[in-house]
């Protein structure tokens, strides 16, 4: 019970951050949202995102940061195992299902609708 | 930034955008950010729901359940996207619906949307990322320079 | 005949023989449906792309026109037109079907204006006995092209304006019936360092502002000697930027409005500041405007119609946006 409360709170938080940036720092949505994955990377290169995805659940593995943080993650484990070329070869691999859902998804949706306008 | 950008301005120029500011509408602020909020918490609860339910009922752990519910995230997304409520959510909810994953699906649905007109190997193919490249090519490149400050560290006898 | 720096006065008075305006489903919902001579029910109007869609009702409106003119596509000398497409194709596609000899403008929303300034200028001078002046736009082609997918979820902030979908024309004659083009003045391009392209008004309205005194200036009139004087499409902001300088320079306009402000009823939540584009000054003016003042509502009218001359790439390069306004004369004191 306690995770949902946590996976709100903290959701939103991340929401409204994404927010202000738009609104205070007049920044664009695209510009936003890759500010906020650099962030997940870095937070997870300090070993500070695990333990927010640990205590917050999908309030933190939903947002846009935890891409960032995955993609760090694929890259450490292959690196353990296969030294400094694993950072190449292992950035994608926590990340597979999310890019390849939106890709197929992405291109089913334009092979049988049309935009509304 | 804004200071960089004002200091290029003339007097005159200045003097106008103090004019013209004064009679913007604001945007709304503390609306918007509890809005998003609001529908933030909310996907990001819904998305914990998807992820117990896989958990719950099939063979995943904790650790890989997140990855068929980031699936549902955005297949939830892009039907929403085709049947044209996104962006009147979006309108009300901000970065309630675009900082989750489903922003990121929507910015790859809407793209391959529009450019249909222009055929799917130039058009879909070749706009789908007009708005999701940036995260995907600033993740990466983050990603590859904490990852390699990270090993490069650990490899010279850090944690 | 210039007068002063940048105004005409078109001594034979041409005449605006005829003209025709068509809207697609947003346009049918406001409160200026009954003036349109053709309404849309969706953004597609029957073709396969936003784009075809926009020159479909480009042909349209210059058809229709020209019928209602009583004349013949051959009788034209001169198909003035421009859009906010990039390289106008929408007018390029109907000048060629129209087969009418073409000049290309690109105003961006002031074009409609600018047309029918240069139209109005060939007729005047000798140099044609009929004129087509037309212009187009497209909400969803224009926000594929300059922001972004119509079905992405962005916030529109309140300052952003709402392209009309739909297209006008106007047949200008050397004589006839009907209002008459009295003057123009051409605009400038007037750069005040705004940037954000979802507060087109902000920016335009100097321009609008720099051509009105222009105007005044070259003519010795004031707003005062208008019925109506109406800008193309300011927006909310736009317009109340424009009406606080002109109140600072003494120029204060009695019957001031915006045809971005008259197109849209108030209670469109996807509006926000007001309606943009280039059909939006046109639609307003060839349909709306010229029926109120064929009704005996308006006898003298100027048309300030404004331009927002950025590019989706100028925008990437932090540029600012230059913008421009032409303002075009029309009276009309006979009976129908």
């Amino acid at each position: 019970m306690e995770t949902y409360i946590w996976a709100f709170v903290i959701g939103g938080l991340i929401c409204v951050i994404g927010q202000l940036l738009m609104d205070v720092a007049r920044l664009t949505p695209a510009t936003t949202m890759t500010i906020l994955v650099v962030a997940g990377a870095v937070a997870d290169g300090l070993g500070l995102y695990e333990p927010l995805i640990d205590f917050a659940g999908a309030g933190a593995s939903v947002p846009i940061t935890s891409f960032g943080n995955a993609l760090v993650h694929g890259a450490l484990l292959e690196a353990k195992t296969y030294g400094l070329i694993g950072i190449l070869t292992g950035i994608f691999e926590v990340t597979s299902a999310g890019i390849s859902a939106a890709i197929v998804f992405g291109f089913l949706a334009a092979l049988f609708f049309k935009p509304r306008g | 930034m804004s200071d960089a950008k004002k200091k290029k301005l003339t007097p005159v120029q200045q003097e106008y955008h103090d004019f013209a500011r004064q009679r913007e509408p604001n945007r709304p602020l503390l609306l918007n950010s509890l809005r998003a909020f609001a529908v933030g918490g909310f996907i990001c609860l819904v998305g914990q729901f998807v992820q117990d339910f896989f958990l719950w009922n099939f063979d995943f752990t904790e650790k890989t359940a997140g990855n068929p519910a980031v699936a549902v995230m955005i297949l939830i997304a892009v039907v929403l996207t085709v049947s044209g409520v996104f962006d009147h959510i979006a309108q009300w909810a901000g970065a309630g619906t675009a900082v989750p994953v489903t922003g990121f699906a929507n910015s790859i649905a809407s793209a391959a949307l529009e450019h249909r007109t222009e055929g799917f190997i130039l058009g879909v193919g070749g706009n789908m990322f007009k708005l999701a490249g940036s995260v995907i090519v600033f993740g990466v490149v983050a990603a590859f320079v904490v990852a390699l400050v990270r090993t490069v560290l650990s490899t010279l006898g850090g944690p | 005949m210039l007068k002063g720096h940048q105004t005409w006065i078109f001594e034979n008075r041409p005449v605006i023989a005829a003209a025709a305006a068509v809207g697609g489903p947003f346009e049918a919902r406001g409160p200026l449906a009954a003036d349109f001579d053709l309404l849309h029910g969706d953004l597609w109007a029957g073709q396969d792309s936003y784009e075809k869609a926009e020159r479909k009702m480009l042909e349209e409106a210059s058809r229709r026109a020209v019928d209602k003119a009583g004349l013949r596509k051959e009788d034209v000398q001169f198909f003035l037109s421009g859009d906010l497409g990039n390289q106008i194709i929408a007018s390029s596609f109907a000048a060629r079907s129209l087969g009418v000899p073409f000049f290309g403008l690109y105003g961006a929303c002031s074009t409609a204006m600018e047309g029918l300034a240069l139209g109005s200028l060939l007729v005047d001078s000798g140099a044609a006995r009929y004129v087509l002046c037309a212009t187009s736009s497209h909400n969803a082609a224009t926000e594929k092209q300059y922001r972004y997918p119509t079905e992405y979820g962005s916030q529109r902030p309140p300052t952003a304006q709402w392209t009309v979908t739909g297209a006008a024309a106007a047949v200008v004659a050397a004589t006839g019936d009907g209002p008459r083009v009295t003057a123009a003045t051409i605009g400038r391009v007037v750069d005040m360092g705004m940037t954000d392209p979802f507060n087109m008004g902000g920016a335009m309205a100097p321009a609008a502002v720099d051509t009105i005194v222009a105007h005044f200036r070259d003519l010795n009139v004031c707003g005062g000697d208008y019925d109506l004087v109406a800008t193309g499409d300011l927006g909310r902001v736009g317009h109340r930027i424009a009406a606080d300088l002109l109140q600072k320079q003494g120029l204060a306009i009695p019957s001031f409005t915006d045809c971005g402000l008259l197109i849209y009823g108030p209670d469109h939540s996807m509006v926000m500041a007001g309606a943009s584009g280039t059909a939006c000054s046109a639609a307003v003016t060839y349909g709306h405007l010229l029926n109120r003042m064929k009704k005996g509502e308006l006898r003298k009218v100027l048309i300030v119609a404004t331009g927002a001359l950025l590019s989706p790439l100028s925008y990437q390069q932090k540029e600012s946006i230059p913008c421009i306004a032409h303002a075009v004369s029309i009276e009309y004191g006979g009976k129908e």
